[in-house]
Parts: structure tokens; C-alpha cells; sequence
């Protein structure tokens, strides 16, 4: 190839100056790297060593265990079980569908469950464990634990869930758990960030509710490194929680029990208190229902049948059942009146079987009239005339005040849901709510617990152990919070007078164990066991008809209240059975079955009871749902 | 005065070619592709699988390569350098045609189990046929109008293939490596000006044409240089690369976090870890110094080269020296600017260190025609 001479020094110069200063550009610019390369890493290199951290560092809450519940002898009423479920990581497994199809076989897997589940897969990295089926039994997790080899990816877990393992028996006093819900969230101003947990448990209804804040503890946390995908790569450090407090209840299981058994079948409410302490022993809504049903998560047709049934198993009527106390608030009237003395306990005061007041005419229950009554007689044949009267010279306000004295139309300070305040009605009061003046014949229902007077059951307890001790005990339910003791309550004494409240406690005693006591027939034999009473029977209507034959839900509640054993008294005891019709009949033998457990401590014998209820006892208690049967007495042969 | 006017058994022959081989630049090629190996060793989390091994056989089939184009008289490179050109050319419209589709872009073609790149051989095959033009070129004509239009077309011809890949990176490596040639060669100053003049103009018109029927690139270029502007503005979105990116080059700090503990690409928060944003990694595990150290070595390749084209007295050689010395320069200065923010993430790989087979065999090629113009330059006789 042949071409002209064209190179000249002078072309080569220009090549050399101009490739010189194309190679000092390209330094140049190599320079403004390398400060830059410096600017960032050394001179900013503390801030992006930060974002790098922030970046690479994830804090994951620590779900502390929630505190347990115990009843007073220690057993355990709430506790934290094991809970299997079953969680896939989709990059594990091999075939999804076969995966699916071997797991069915293991384990009840309804078709929604798997569309749910595999919707998750779908929408999350394949990394992420998916939960396939939760809440499973040992049995189930075991079976895929041992085909574990041929189920890749799939692997069981273990986590804590609430457990109730006495069911029903404390279902209203302790309440419930479940995932926290929106609700929830906004219902507090400055959430824990433990809520936002999914699916954390939180008390829902009773006393996990209100002792929420102690029960839950405090989250831990753990510094975890994470990849750009969010996959967890190790934990670089951790800092425990704190547990929820473990916390004692003064329920005794084994009565609570009992008293739920004893009321099986009805619509009622029972407390049993400790009077010098005011510890709750029991404290018994019928029918009940099993807390665990909500931890699950219940099913539509369940709560239905809760909610849709008559005898409202859902309501706590033991401190949310506010009734007409009916003749148990005779104890009210007779200290209001004695101790404003315009009355004297000898004084007696003639039952001719009604009171005319006005034009109006305030029957006594018993048509013909009691006769001449003085306090004792007036309790022990609950004459209503004698009553009648006591309120018509006491007046409303001072029957209104010994009420609250007594507990009745006050708050009680108790962790349980939506305790009532009861209504101990004042002239004032109608006032305010009625805009109508009080009258006198509104004093006169109110003498016998009727008209506008609301207590409940353990209000009624309460009225019992102030009377039985003569000290404004406050009721006690939490015994110990992570084993220190609780300090138990009191308002003082009663101040009322002592002679007042011996004779009123006597005619008590006469009501269940003197021949013609309203509760005579529920009178217990032994001498530490005797208990002293008031029978109550309150209207549901106005009209006095024969119980049996109206329908249910207009028949008259059955109320007893006592306190036992009379000399030295430990328990205050009050029942209240929804249109059970009458106290002494319905209600006294119910109150007197649960003196006896009580004071028994066990399943009582038989020969504490007269001979002639020792059978129908029997037969009571061999058919009633006790957890633990020890102790039953054996059916006598009838035949 | 041109290679063939001296007398041409000056030069060496047969394997004595070998001592005259740039042995300082053998030795810094090999420097600069060790630092790749540990770099793709280390962002497998301590593997020679799956980059690594690869990338070190290629490694030493390119230097084999290099070897052999060095040996070959460089007036026969210069000779091929057209058809070289018409080659890449034919690939580029070949790519277009039959090219099959990877990340949305068509840019490579499949020949069994090879995958060729057309565009990282238009690169070398331009500047070759650039010099070669210029050599042939009478130094007197070098500014003239008609005379710089040619080189022009040469250039722009397969940018505008290429920008239809759309291989952004490429078209500006070309049109900036050609320059950059043209600028050697001698064409008048006034040119360039005219040119980055238009270039900001062209720039603008791009800018305006957003949204428009006419709009000049695509949507997701645009959205690369609005994250480049401000990759503040959707840290997780658009601007996730350039914030990570700059993240783990920071926190590497001095002297880094150390070897295989760079926990920006060991946790994947870097993206394309072992291509375009290799030197993160290298930046945040060895930190400034072992930033700088690299950029250390490429600056003395380029030393090597300029110096050795300067002193060759063939202007094909020399010419194509600096040219393939700029393309060279133009890879690692746009890769390192993207990945401190300098620049918008374009997708030029960091040349030698990141991984990908067709950029390292064409630039130990390149650096095979270096070879050979050193080794064959016209030499007096002493």
C-alpha cells in the first residue's frame, strides 16, 4: 500500500502536545474522583457508617409472657399453653400443590384455611414463614413432625396462647383475651408498641381487662441484621422483657366450683365473701361460658348461641345484675330505723296483712296478717307490715344512707367488667331523675326492697358481712401480685350500734333455724355450721300470682342472703336466682348448699343436713357437673 | 513520518516480539483484574463460585488473546481496522434484528453458547477505524469541513444502533471516545467548541421534549437522570441504587470495614453488586485506601498508555493508543462518577473488576493493539 509523505514533525508534535493533554485531563479528572472518593468516605464517612446501620439493623419486639392468674390455693386459672401451629416458608418447599395435598391427610385443614394460606404465600417473599393452621393439637404436630422428611419447608412452631384451664368455672370473674383490634388501638392515647404486634393477645373482658397493664409486662427487644430483602440474617443482640405479674386471686377454685355446679341450670348469681377480710371466695354467674372459645376465636354459630339465649350466659350478673333486693333489704330498713330510733327492737307493731296508707293499701305477703311483730319476729316471718311501718317513721333518706353504709348503691372498687352501682334511692334522687317528689308509699316498697331499690348479688354479700362484723369491709379479690401481698380494705366500723346489731343478727339466725323460719327447711345441723339468714323474693311484676303457672321470665327472683356460722362468723353468703320464685324455697337451699362446701372445705356429708332433705341433697349433688367428685356422698337406695 | 518509511528490520521478530511487550502494562492489567477476582470472590460471600472462577478463566483466555494480537505487525490491524468497522456495524444491525431480549434491552446475540455484545467491539472497532482514517489522512485536510464530517458519520453511525438498544452507556462511551480521538489526531478546537456547545443545546431540546410526541429517550431514562438529580427525592423507588450505593461507599471510611464484611453488599442493599456497582463494595470493604488504590492503578494505565503512544512515531499506533487509553478512562470515570452520585446510573461496567465476559475480552484486546503498536513501533537504528 502506497501513500504520500504526509508525516510531518510538525503532525507528530501536535499528536504528542495534544495527547499530553488529553492524558492530563484524564488525571485531572482521575483527581476530582479521588476528592470526591475522600469527601465521602472519610470526611462523611460517620454519617453514611450510620445510614448503614440503620440500614443493615432491624428492632424486633420480644412479646413478654403475660402474667399468670392463680386462685388462692395456688392453682392456676390463666396460664400461657403451647400453642402449635404450623408455618410454611415457601423457598423451601418443593411442590406446593403435593406439599398442600400430604398435609390435608395429616392434618384438618378445611379448604378456606389452604386458599388463605396460599393467598399469603403468594403475596409474601418466599422467604417469609407463612402460618398455615394454628392452634393445632400435639397429635397433629406430631404426625407431620414424623413426616417431616417428605414435607419440605414446612415446620412446626410453638408459641404462647391463653388458657383457661377451669373453663367456665371463672369465665366472668377473670374474663378473657384476644387479638387486639382497631378498637382497641384507638380507644388508647399512647399505645404500647407491643399492640401493634399481629396478633397479640390482649384482656378483653373482666379481670384480664382491667389488670391488662399489670398482666402484660413489658416487651424485650433484639437487634436483628437484616438484608435489603428484609430476610433476618442473626440476631446481634437481645434484652429480655419484662413477664406480666403473676397474680393470686382470693377465689378458692374448688367452691367456685361448687358454687357453679350448684347453680347449673339456672339463671343466677352466688358470692360467698370472707367478713373479716372481704376476700372474694366466690363469686358465681349462671350459665357461665368457656373463655376459650374466644381466645380461638369463636365461631359465628357459637356466640350465637350465647348471645341468642335467655338466660344470658355472657352478663357477669353476680356484680353487673342489679335486682330488687326484696326482703333481704329488711336488713337495711330495720338498722336505719333502729338506729334513728323511732323504733325499739321490744316494740311491736300490729300485721293485720296490709297497710292503708291513703287511699292505697300495702299488702303484707301473707294475706291473713302476722299479728303483733317486734324486730325479731318481723325478720324471722319477714312481715312486711312491720316494715311498712319503720319506713314510714325512718323516711327514705336515713334507709337511703344506711344502704350505702352497708354497700348497697355504691361503686365497689373491683377489677371485674362494668360492676353496677346498685340504686339505694334517695328523695333527692327521684328529684333529680323523675322531676317528681318522693312519697311515702315509694318509702314503703323501698322498706322491703322493692320500687326503685337495685342491688346486686355481691352487694348483697357485702350488706351480709358489715352486718355479720359490724366493719364496712371493701371486698377483695386480687390476694397477691407477684407473691406481695395485697392489703385488705376497710372503711372503718359500721357505727352502728352493737346491741341493734346483735338483735338483728339473731333474728337472722332465727330465720333458718328456728321452727317457722322463712328457711327454717334449709337449716344445717352442726353447731360451727348454722348460719344465719334473710330470705328475698322480689317481683317481677306487681301482680302476686301463683309462681308456677306464668311463664318463666315473669316469675319472682329468689333471693338469700347469711352469714355462718353465727357465733363465730367467717362467710357471708348471697344468692340470687333469676324468676326462681321463692327465696325460701329456691334460694335458701342453694345458699345453704354452699355454706356447708364452704365451711366444710370439701364435698360435705350428708348427716350435716336434716333428715329429711339428706336424699334430694344427695340426688342434687350426685347430679351436679363438679370438676372433682371426690368425697360424694352415695345415693341411698330408694328402692 | 509513517512506520513503513523505516526500514522494518528494526523491528523485532518472531518471539523476541516478547521482550518487547509493555511488561509494566501486563502487570497492571493483571493488578486490576486481581482486585476484580477478590471483589467477585468476596460479593459471593467468600465463593469462587459463581463470578469469580468465570471471570479469572475469561481473564486469562483475554490475555492469551492479548498475547496474540500483540504479536501480529500492527500495519495488519491497521489495514483490518475498516472491516473491523463494517463488522461492528453489521453486528449492531444484526443485534437489531435478531438480538434476543435481556433486562429490556436487546444487546447481545447468541452463537451457542457465546454470547457476543456487539456494542463493547464497536467501541474498540471505532477507534481503530478512526485512527486509521487519520493515518491515512493527509494532516493538512485534518480540519477541514468535508474531513471532519467523515470521522462524524463513522462515529454517530453505530451510536445511533446503539441508542436504539437503548444502551445509553455505550453511545456516550462512542461519541466521548471518538471525540476524544478526533481531538488527538488534531482536529482544530473550534470544532469541539462548536460541538459541547450543541451538545448542551441537544441536552435542553431532550429535556423539553418530555412528555411530547417527539419525546427524544425513554421514560425510564428520564426517570434515571431525575433520580440522579435528586435520588433524595424516592430513596426506595428510583434513587434506591444511587442512595445505597452511596451509602456503602461512605461508610467504608479510611480504611474500610475490611475483607468480605461490607454489610451494604453482603446484605444485598447494593444492587447489581458484581457488575456496575462493584466498586462499592470495594469502597466500603477496603475503604479509601483501597479506593484510591485502584484508582491508582487505572491512572497509571493510563500513564503507560499515553506515554507509550506519545513516543511512537506510527500515527495509526499512537492515535489508537490514546483513543483506546480514553475509552479505557471514559469506562472507569462514568462508572465511578455514577456510583458517587456523580453521574446518572447509565450501565458502564468498571472495566477489568466487574464482572461480564464480552467489556473484558474486548478491552484485553484492546490492550492486544496496544501491545502491538508498542512492540512494533518504528525504531531508528542506533
Amino acid at each position: 500500500m502506497r501513500r504520500p509523505p504526509k508525516d510531518t514533525e510538525d503532525s507528530r508534535r501536535r499528536i504528542t502536545r495534544r495527547g499530553l493533554v488529553l492524558g492530563g485531563g484524564m488525571l485531572g479528572f482521575m483527581g476530582v474522583l479521588a476528592a470526591r472518593m475522600r469527601y465521602m468516605q472519610v470526611d462523611q464517612a460517620e454519617q453514611f457508617r450510620l445510614l448503614a446501620e440503620e440500614n443493615r439493623i432491624n428492632i424486633r419486639l420480644i412479646p413478654p409472657a403475660r402474667g399468670l392468674i392463680f386462685d388462692r390455693t395456688g392453682t392456676p386459672v390463666a396460664e400461657n399453653a403451647q400453642n402449635y401451629r404450623l408455618v410454611i416458608v415457601r423457598e423451601d418447599v418443593g411442590d406446593l400443590d403435593e406439599t398442600f395435598a400430604m398435609l390435608r391427610k395429616l392434618v384438618p385443614l378445611t379448604d378456606e384455611d389452604v386458599e388463605r394460606a396460599l393467598r399469603e404465600i403468594r403475596r409474601r417473599s418466599p422467604f417469609v414463614p407463612v402460618t398455615i393452621a394454628d392452634q393445632l393439637a400435639w397429635k397433629d404436630v406430631a404426625e407431620v413432625a414424623v413426616n417431616a422428611p417428605a414435607l419440605p419447608g414446612v415446620t412446626p412452631e410453638v408459641g404462647l396462647t391463653r388458657h383457661y384451664p377451669l373453663a367456665h368455672d371463672f369465665a366472668h370473674v377473670v374474663g378473657y383475651v384476644g387479638p387486639v383490634s382497631d378498637y382497641d388501638l384507638g380507644k388508647l392515647e399512647n399505645p404500647d408498641p407491643l399492640l401493634q404486634i399481629p396478633k397479640f393477645q390482649i384482656g378483653k373482658v373482666g379481670f384480664e381487662a382491667k389488670e391488662e397493664d399489670l398482666l402484660r409486662g413489658s416487651a424485650g427487644t433484639k437487634r436483628i441484621e437484616v438484608n435489603a430483602g428484609g430476610r433476618v440474617m442473626r440476631e446481634l443482640s437481645r434484652q429480655e422483657g419484662k413477664k406480666g405479674a403473676d397474680i393470686q386471686l382470693t377465689i378458692d377454685h374448688g367452691l367456685q366450683n361448687f358454687v357453679n355446679a350448684r347453680l347449673a341450670g339456672e339463671s343466677a348469681a352466688a358470692v360467698v365473701l370472707e367478713v373479716e377480710t372481704g376476700d372474694i371466695l366466690a363469686i358465681s354467674s349462671a350459665p357461665s361460658f368457656d373463655p376459650n372459645l374466644f381466645v380461638r376465636g369463636i365461631s359465628g354459630k357459637d356466640y350465637r348461641s350465647l348471645t341468642e339465649n335467655d338466660h344470658r350466659p355472657l352478663a357477669d350478673k353476680s356484680v353487673q345484675g342489679t335486682y330488687p333486693p326484696g326482703s333481704t333489704f329488711k336488713l337495711v330498713t330495720a338498722l336505719a330505723a333502729h338506729e334513728a330510733g323511732v323504733v325499739t327492737a321490744g316494740e311491736t307493731i300490729y300485721c293485720p296483712g296490709y297497710k292503708q296508707l291513703g287511699t292505697r293499701r300495702f299488702h303484707c305477703w301473707k294475706r291473713g296478717g302476722h299479728g303483733r311483730v317486734d324486730l325479731h319476729g318481723s325478720l324471722m316471718h319477714s312481715c312486711d307490715v312491720y316494715y311498712y311501718e319503720l319506713a314510714e317513721r325512718v323516711g327514705i333518706d336515713r334507709i337511703s344512707e344506711m344502704a350505702r353504709r352497708l354497700g348497697i348503691g355504691i361503686r365497689h372498687d373491683l377489677p371485674m367488667s362494668a360492676v353496677a352501682e346498685g340504686l339505694a334511692p334517695s328523695k333527692a334522687w327521684k328529684q333529680e331523675r323523675y322531676g317528681e317528689a318522693w312519697r311515702v308509699g315509694d318509702s314503703l316498697n323501698a322498706a322491703i326492697g322493692q320500687g326503685y331499690v337495685l342491688a346486686s348479688p355481691l352487694q348483697l354479700a357485702i350488706m351480709v358481712s358489715r352486718v355479720a362484723t359490724g366493719q364496712m369491709i371493701r371486698p377483695r379479690l386480687i390476694k397477691s401480685i407477684d407473691a406481695v401481698e395485697q392489703p385488705i380494705g376497710t372503711d372503718g366500723p359500721l357505727g352502728v350500734s352493737p346491741t341493734t346489731l346483735s338483735q338483728i343478727r339473731k333474728a337472722m339466725y332465727a330465720v333458718s333455724n328456728a321452727r317457722g323460719g322463712t328457711a327454717y327447711a334449709s337449716r344445717l345441723l352442726p353447731e360451727n355450721m348454722r348460719f344465719a339468714g334473710k330470705t328475698g323474693t322480689s317481683q317481677v311484676r306487681s301482680v302476686v300470682v301463683h309462681n308456677a303457672s306464668v311463664p318463666w321470665e315473669h316469675r319472682d327472683h329468689a333471693l338469700f342472703v347469711c352469714f355462718a356460722p353465727f357465733d363465730a362468723p367467717k362467710i357471708a353468703v348471697s344468692v340470687v336466682i333469676e324468676h326462681g320464685g321463692g327465696g325460701s324455697a329456691v334460694a335458701a337451699p342453694v345458699a345453704r348448699d354452699i355454706v356447708a362446701r364452704a365451711l366444710h372445705g370439701d364435698l360435705p356429708p350428708l348427716d350435716i343436713f336434716p333428715a329429711g332433705v339428706r336424699d334430694s341433697v344427695a340426688e342434687r349433688f350426685q347430679s351436679m357437673p363438679l370438676r372433682d367428685r371426690t368425697g360424694m356422698p352415695p345415693v341411698s337406695d330408694r328402692a | 513520518m509513517s512506520y513503513l518509511e523505516y526500514r522494518v528490520q528494526t523491528t523485532p521478530t518472531g518471539l523476541s516480539k516478547l521482550l518487547y511487550i509493555n511488561w509494566g502494562l501486563v502487570l497492571l492489567l493483571i493488578s486490576v483484574a486481581s482486585v476484580g477476582f477478590l471483589m467477585l470472590y468476596s460479593v459471593a460471600g467468600g465463593s469462587l463460585q459463581p463470578w469469580a472462577e468465570p471471570q479469572m478463566k475469561r481473564f486469562a483466555i483475554g490475555m492469551i488473546g492479548m498475547f496474540a494480537i500483540a504479536m501480529v505487525p500492527i500495519h495488519i490491524w491497521r489495514n483490518t481496522a475498516g472491516l473491523a468497522y463494517a463488522l461492528s456495524v453489521m453486528l449492531l444491525v444484526a443485534v437489531e434484528v435478531m438480538g434476543s431480549i435481556g433486562m429490556g434491552a436487546q444487546r447481545w446475540i447468541e452463537i451457542g453458547p457465546i454470547r457476543l455484545q456487539p456494542s463493547e467491539f464497536t467501541k474498540i472497532a471505532v477507534v481503530m477505524f478512526l485512527a486509521a482514517y487519520y493515518d491515512w489522512l493527509d494532516i493538512r485536510k485534518v480540519s477541514r469541513p468535508l474531513w471532519v464530517l467523515i470521522p462524524l458519520i463513522i462515529i454517530l453511525l453505530p451510536t445511533f444502533l446503539v441508542l436504539k438498544q437503548p444502551d445509553l452507556g455505550t453511545a456516550i462511551l462512542l461519541v466521548a471516545g471518538g471525540g476524544i480521538l478526533m481531538f488527538a489526531a488534531g482536529v482544530h478546537w473550534a470544532y469541539f467548541a462548536v460541538v459541547i456547545a450543541s451538545g448542551v443545546g441537544l441536552v435542553s431540546a431532550v429535556i423539553e421534549s418530555r412528555g411530547t410526541p417527539w419525546q427524544l429517550i425513554k421514560d425510564y431514562q428520564f426517570r434515571r437522570i431525575d433520580t440522579f438529580l435528586n435520588p433524595d427525592s424516592d430513596p426506595l423507588g428510583a434513587g434506591y441504587h444511587i442512595t445505597q450505593s452511596k451509602i456503602a461507599l461512605g461508610s467504608g471510611g479510611w480504611a474500610g470495614r475490611g475483607f468480605m464484611q461490607g454489610t451494604q453488599s453482603r446484605l444485598n442493599f447494593l444492587p447489581e453488586k458484581h457488575t456496575d456497582f462493584i466498586f462499592t463494595t470495594l469502597a466500603e470493604e477496603f475503604g479509601f485506601v483501597g479506593a484510591a488504590s485502584l484508582l491508582t492503578l487505572y491512572a497509571l494505565i493510563i500513564v503507560f498508555c499515553i506515554a507509550s503512544a506519545v513516543s511512537n512515531k506510527d500515527r495509526f499506533a499512537s492515535l489508537m493508543t490514546i483513543g483506546i487509553a480514553a475509552t479505557f478512562f471514559l469506562y472507569f470515570a462514568v462508572n465511578m462518577s455514577m456510583v458517587m452520585g456523580m453521574a446518572p446510573v447509565v450501565g458502564v461496567p468498571l472495566p477489568l473488576v466487574s464482572y461480564g465476559g464480552s467489556a473484558m475480552l474486548v478491552l484485553l484486546a484492546a490492550f492486544g493493539l496496544v501491545q502491538s503498536g508498542h512492540v512494533h513501533r518504528p525504531r531508528e537504528r542506533s
